[in-house]
């Protein structure tokens, strides 16, 4: 039996578990569990210039691999700082484990130097946390935090350690758990075969099927039976903004993403569905718009590891919790008992009027002289990245745009904060994502206001030598802020400009980077070319947009699914 | 719609704030709440009163039932069940009558005196939430009321149904 400090245990379990990749920052309270990171070379420490950013980079991290995250911070605003992070995580469901340091145990409630209740503090936003009290205790502690983060529906796991159960010197014996199992957790993976026999039944009755993959569908690594799912069904497939990529958006059965910024024919398929069949999604309002009104004439069928997801907002009449990867399997098996050779007649209706709402081209958008259409810039980006970038995004119009101007053809490359619409996301989580795929191209689409939000990072980026790309679709404004304004409160932009906008191309050298300015349309083209020509440096563009492009179509409040305006002045 | 939701979890610190948590950050009514290991000390029941339609209710239970150290969650008023509450009721009790409208009371809904000054009786009164509430009320009219304590609901399903892990 291995005899070890706390500290030495900490980093022995967190390589037990498989960890790689270690985001932090140290402190006080920390400072032996660094001590030990100091003496091997196993994990890969890195050091941010912000906790928030630290909990971002291993959401992109995760987010682009699958594996759980790890984050470690000190007591007290190191630990705080990773709240925004934590929250991000938990609303899109992401494996990630924060390890906090914490006061050591007999100072605990005393008000001590950097003392703050991390637990408590973070107990809305995580899956489960724990406070270890004995040395002895972290190698299960931290076992159950990395089964309980990637099991199930994913989330993270807050390990709150004070600073004397990792002193480095005490020594106590080290047994990593074989394996770990909990008489109170076990989630369900696969479906009940009398609610497979009836989806089943439901799908194939159906004259007008949609199916609406969710961010579950890239969890459960279901991208393949869904595809198949689809194929076979031959039905229109819609994707939420936390799914793109699960079902490649340059399939032909793919009808765009469906929601408040969704495509016309998405949401109109929807609305006119008489079978729904969501596949790890959450039915969450930027989806459904007014809950009365959505697709009246649909029957739901619900598959979702999570039972407290089903019925929560729209009642399922077929309800199925299990994991998407098993529950498709188990469809596509009792499907093949089924002659489906009829499905392509049966919905061809169905495909014409599909077909018909395409043809409004609702993403078409005016180009007229130099000003850059931000839509411009995201097909660009497209185009000179071949489809197929790790693209990071942070939150605003930049992200819209990003979500319906970039086809995603496969899971996972699409990172953006879905569900907590956190700004500043965006650059860690690339920096996560470049971590993950040293030689993969990592891209942010970002906005003058996200940036500055985690702007700290490019030195991070500095000294790891990552080649990110940033492009930044500047509009001198806060532009989805803007957007509303515009149409909700008569124009008036109320602190949504930005008087003071930092050279960002002069900020983006002074960290020891590339920056490039782009203003004319006609430059765009030549400065991606120069932009993704670097392989090994970060470049940051800095384009100037129209400021007073809005992102359509867009969900008329209080109406239907269906109920959108596709421009500034024409609606449905 | 008055429900009682009977749980059963890990007798672990943080275990009760999760569950308290999830009611405050979901915006649902907690009327009662009682707690304490069973049985087995490795765990602890949980009793919450609860108010709510079909939806809401279906949803504690979910969301409840999510926690990690959560083993089960049943809805007692779903069937047939017992419930008992205790109450502890202080009555000042200076005048004859009084004390002997008290003693009554306290002898018609079975309670017993546990405390007796010559100001003062002490009575513990076990039964349902509704029982518990028309002593203190009776009580009340024929003497002055100077603190009570009550536990909060407990119950279990009538028959051979139980909560194990």
């Amino acid at each position: 039996m291995k005899m070890m400090s706390g500290a030495a245990m900490v980093v022995e379990a967190l390589k037990d578990v498989g960890v790689t990749h270690l985001f932090g920052y140290p402190g006080g309270a920390v400072l032996d569990i660094y001590d030990a990171l100091y003496a091997q070379d196993t994990i890969k420490h890195v050091l941010v210039r912000h906790e928030q950013a630290a909990a971002h980079m291993a959401d992109g991290y995760a987010r682009s691999t699958g594996k759980t995250g790890a984050v470690l911070v000190t007591s007290g605003p190191g630990a705080t700082n990773t709240i925004t992070g934590i929250a991000t995580a938990f609303m899109d469901s992401i494996p990630m484990v924060v390890l906090s340091g914490q006061v050591p145990s007999m100072h605990i409630g005393e008000d001590a130097f950097q003392e703050c209740d991390m637990v408590g503090v973070s107990r809305p936003i995580v899956k489960h946390s724990f406070l270890v009290k004995r040395p002895e205790d972290i190698p299960m502690a931290i076992a159950k935090a990395f089964y309980i983060a990637n099991t199930g529906r994913p989330g993270p796991v807050v390990v709150d350690l004070p600073k004397d159960i990792v002193n480095v010197q005490e020594q106590h014996p080290y047994v990593f758990p074989k394996d770990v199992t909990m008489r109170s957790y076990n989630p369900t993976l696969k479906g009940h075969s009398k609610q497979i026999n009836k989806a089943v039944k439901s799908m194939l009755k159906a004259k007008r099927p949609v199916v609406y993959v969710g961010g579950g569908a890239i969890t459960a690594e279901a991208s393949a039976n869904v595809t198949k799912l689809a194929e076979k069904l031959k039905a229109p497939v819609v994707s939420t903004l936390m799914g793109l990529g699960a079902f490649s958006s340059v399939h032909e059965q793919f009808v765009g993403m469906l929601g408040m910024h969704g495509t016309l024919e998405a949401n109109k398929a929807m609305h006119n569905s008489d079978c729904i069949i969501a596949l790890g999604a959450r039915f969450d309002d930027r989806v459904t718009n007014n809950v009365d009104k959505f697709c009246p004439h649909a029957d739901i069928i619900h598959v979702d590891i999570d039972p407290a997801s089903i019925s929560k907002i729209i009642n399922a009449h077929i309800p199925v919790v299990g994991s998407i990867d098993k529950v498709t399997k188990q469809l596509l098996d009792v499907m093949a008992e089924h002659d489906l050779k009829g499905q392509t007649e049966k919905l061809s209706d169905w495909w014409t009027q599909i077909n018909e709402w395409r043809a409004k081209k609702c993403l078409s958008y005016p180009q007229e002289g130099q000003v850059i259409k931000p839509q411009k810039v995201i097909q660009a980006l497209y185009e000179h990245t071949n489809g197929d970038a790790y693209v990071s995004s942070d939150v605003g119009q930049h992200q819209m745009f990003a979500a319906l101007y970039y086809p995603f053809a496969k899971p996972r490359r699409w990172i953006n904060s879905g569900g907590l619409g956190t700004m500043g996301f965006g650059l860690p989580a690339a920096m996560g994502v470049q971590f993950a795929h040293p030689d993969a191209c990592s891209v942010v689409v970002t906005g003058d206001g996200s940036i500055q939000m985690n702007i700290q990072e490019l030195s991070t980026c500095m000294q790891y030598g990552l080649p990110i790309k940033i492009i930044s679709l500047n509009n001198r404004a806060l532009g989805m802020v803007r957007q509303w304004q515009d149409m909700n409160y008569k124009g008036r932009h109320s602190h949504s400009y930005m008087d003071s906008m930092p050279d960002f191309v002069a900020l983006a050298e002074a960290y020891g980077h590339i920056g490039i300015k782009v203003e004319k349309l006609d430059d765009l083209d030549d400065a991606m070319k120069r932009c993704f020509a670097e392989k090994t440096r970060l470049v940051f563009m800095d384009i100037c947009v129209d400021q007073n492009e809005h992102v359509y179509p867009m969900q008329i409040k209080y109406g239907a699914m269906d109920d959108m305006r596709l421009s500034k002045t024409e609606r449905t | 719609m008055r429900r009682i939701i009977s749980v059963l979890m890990e007798n672990a610190p943080g275990a009760l704030s999760r569950i308290v948590g999830v009611f405050s950050q979901r915006g649902y009514n907690v009327d009662s709440l009682c707690v304490a290991p069973t049985d087995d000390e490795s765990l602890s029941r949980l009793t919450i009163i609860t108010q709510g339609t079909d939806k809401v209710i279906e949803q504690i239970t979910k969301q409840v039932n999510k926690l990690i150290d959560v083993l089960k969650v049943v809805e007692l008023t779903d069937g047939a069940h017992i419930e008992r509450e205790l109450m502890l009721i202080k009555v000042c009790t200076r005048t004859d009558l009084a004390r002997s409208e008290v003693k009554r009371t306290v002898d018609i809904f079975r309670a017993r005196i546990l405390d007796v000054t010559l100001s003062h009786y002490t009575i513990e009164v076990t039964g349902t939430n509704e029982k518990l509430s028309a002593f203190a009320d009776v009580v009340g009219q024929c003497a002055e009321i100077t603190e009570s304590a009550r536990t909060g609901v407990v119950g279990l399903a009538r028959g051979d149904k139980a909560l194990r892990p």
